[in-house]
């Protein structure tokens, strides 16, 4: 039983169905790799999480999103507050626009305690300082009182995952975290959210498009492709033997040491729109190994040990790369 | 620093002590202030060679890339298109110079114009050199970058973002140059699309010749490549790898090495490499500029900048204690 259930989650605008029948789980101490090409439905995903869909006119047809045994999906507005912000707390990508920039730092990081945990002023205050300093930011008392725009790109990210902590969650869905930060910024914020979560006991559900930063951190990944779930694995036997063609191809499109010229190919096309969904399974246009059943119809989930593929001809043994 | 390769008839291009300040002017409340993007940066880039300038943010990779097309000018240094000093060029001369150096750019979504249809966008290049079009040239570009011909009528708007990068590549190609220099062409791109740029400029080079100046901060992408690879850090070379598989001497690059994210579960790294990051261009310490973020660094770091010292042919580092290969004897 996971902390948060995705359970068969369909989610529409209209009458174009965006996100179908999305099942996935996360527990406490958990990282959960959500991956795929952008447009494959991995923000949507954590907007429904959120309870945000209406933000962009989409709303939940089908299926649950069930935290601690409560189906958000049935809340409304006023006590889906106990939950978002509180004990699910959101990352974005970009901290320039999750950050108000006539605000000090510091004092948006206590409004969240304030709001969430009743705390005073004061005692907020000296929480915020310790929380940045947790997050290994020097002089966090300094820092409490400067702008966003006196910050560097992973100084504001911290701050960030500091607003993200001060509600004491014990979820939270990083949304390409660290994509508008430097490499060597990366590689710091990707250890201090892995770290967070084994010291913590948070569940932390990761949504990034590269699969090096999901091999480094994640212990579970779910790979979605146009709307739909194509597997879901733990992250070794994921790698060791992607079951899907389509997450054989990501895992072969970042060059690795001491690879020859010319082997990255990459995935001919690219994701389709909503609108131009092909019939049968999604990926069939792109996929070497298709035949005339992935046209004609869906595939459906079978399971995996500790996991599940939606392939017509999953990849057998042999073809998995070691 | 001497100039090297200079006289290398092989070299197609040849920077020589390239530098580039900016002055910031002074505003109601900043004082003037100043920076040097790029300081004294000499390379040589042979024919039909690919070599990779690679660093962070700040590092004056993309000032660099300006610098060689002459779209920026230096403040101080040379820089020499097939032994012809570009600098000395008059513009009439410099424009035509420039048909056989072409540049692609990162974003494939602004530097398309919204209102030219592809045909226009790419046959572009023809009418700033006042030429007529040559007939069926559009369709050949289209069709050496992939694309269909249809495409011709489209706007940008209808194409992904792979299709408009191809678009990019095309309208580099219209003039039949012989270097192209590009500047991150897939860093806005998913990894699967950018996989497909890569194969397909290392199939345009194959078939026209070409030689490229890759600008990219991935330095995983840079090792799959390039021949050669250029490391920057706050617009100095810290270190020039001969080839890609070169251990590196830099900390710096060592750090950056470290922080590409292997697709392996079973080679997980549990500490960052690197601390702080990277200081501001204006504020530059009077020493080694990755002292503060450097393990290695001693005192001499901090107040002394170190200058590029030849390790092996062609292996170059600006490091007072560089990396030992088994790191076991004295540095």
């Amino acid at each position: 039983m996971g902390l948060l259930e995705v359970d068969r989650l369909s989610v529409g605008i209209g009458r174009l169905t965006l996100l179908e029948e999305i099942t996935f789980e996360v527990d406490r101490g958990e990282i959960l790799g959500l991956v795929g090409e952008s447009g494959s439905g991995k923000s949507l995903t954590a907007l429904a999480i959120a309870g945000l869909l209406p933000l962009i006119g989409a709303r939940v047809t089908a299926g649950a999103v069930r935290f601690d045994d409560t189906d958000l999906t049935r809340l409304d507005e006023y006590r889906l507050r106990k939950f978002r912000g509180r004990r699910i707390a959101f990352i974005t990508q970009n901290p320039m626009t999750a950050l108000d920039p006539l605000q000090p730092v510091g004092e948006q990081v206590d409004v969240v305690a304030r709001l969430h945990l009743g705390l005073p002023a004061d005692v907020a205050r000296s929480r915020t300082i310790e929380i940045l300093t947790q997050l290994r930011i020097p002089e966090a008392a300094t820092i409490y009182r400067q702008y966003p725009h006196q910050l560097s790109g992973g100084m504001k990210q911290r701050v960030v995952i500091a607003m993200a902590l001060a509600g004491e969650p014990d979820l939270i869905v990083a949304d390409e975290p660290t994509t508008a930060l430097d490499v060597t910024v990366q590689a710091q914020i990707i250890h201090l959210l892995t770290s967070l979560v084994r010291e913590r006991g948070l569940a932390l559900v990761l949504i990034t498009h590269d699969m090096g930063v999901v091999a480094q951190c994640c212990d579970r990944v779910a790979v979605l492709y146009a709307g739909r779930l194509a597997e879901q694995q733990g992250v070794r036997s994921l790698f060791a033997a992607p079951a899907h063609p389509y997450t054989h191809a990501l895992i072969d499109c970042i060059p690795k040491d001491g690879m020859a010229r010319g082997s990255l190919t990459g995935i001919a096309g690219s994701v389709p729109s909503v609108a131009h969904f092909p019939s049968g399974c999604r990926f069939h246009p792109r996929c070497i190994g298709r035949q005339s059943v992935c046209e004609a119809s869906v595939p459906a989930a079978t399971a995996l040990p500790g996991g599940a593929v939606a392939c017509h001809f999953p990849l057998n043994g042999d073809a998995r790369h070691g | 620093m001497a100039t090297h390769d200079m006289a290398d008839a092989a070299n197609l291009l040849v920077i020589d002590r390239l530098t580039k300040r900016f002055d910031s002017g002074a505003g109601l409340f900043a004082p003037r202030r100043s920076m040097t993007a790029v300081r004294d940066v000499s390379l040589g880039v042979s024919r039909g060679s690919v070599v990779g300038v690679v660093g962070e943010s700040g590092c004056g990779k993309s000032t660099l890339a300006r610098l060689v097309l002459r779209l920026l000018e230096p403040t101080q240094g040379t820089v020499h298109f097939d032994g012809v000093d570009l600098g000395k060029l008059a513009p009439r001369d410099l424009r035509r110079a420039r048909r056989r150096m072409q540049m692609v750019f990162q974003d494939p979504y602004s530097s398309l114009d919204p209102r030219f249809t592809i045909e226009q966008v790419v046959g572009e290049p023809f009418a700033v050199q006042g030429e007529a079009l040559p007939p069926g040239r559009i369709a050949e570009l289209l069709d050496q970058v992939g694309l269909a011909g249809e495409i011709a009528r489209s706007y940008p708007h209808q194409l992904s973002g792979g299709q408009r990068q191809r678009v990019g590549v095309a309208r580099a190609l219209a003039l039949r140059p012989d270097l192209l220099v590009l500047d991150e062409p897939t860093a806005s791109l998913d990894v699967s699309i950018q996989a497909q740029i890569i194969k397909l400029l290392q199939d345009l080079k194959q078939d026209l010749g070409l030689t490229y100046l890759f600008i990219s901060h991935d330095l995983g992408l840079v090792r799959y490549f390039c021949d050669r690879i250029i490391v920057m850090y706050l617009g100095a070379v810290v270190e020039e790898l001969p080839s890609p598989s070169t251990e590196p001497r830099h900390p710096y690059t060592r750090a950056l090495l470290d922080s590409t994210f292997s697709p392996d579960p079973g080679k997980r790294r549990h500490l960052a490499s690197l601390t702080g990051e990277i200081p501001s261009a204006f504020n530059l310490p009077k020493g080694c500029a990755f002292a503060a973020r450097c393990s290695r660094a001693s005192s001499r770091c901090l107040s002394e900048r170190p200058t590029l010292t030849t390790h092996a042919s062609g292996h170059r580092a600006a490091c007072f204690h560089p990396i030992v290969a088994d790191e076991k004897e004295p540095s």
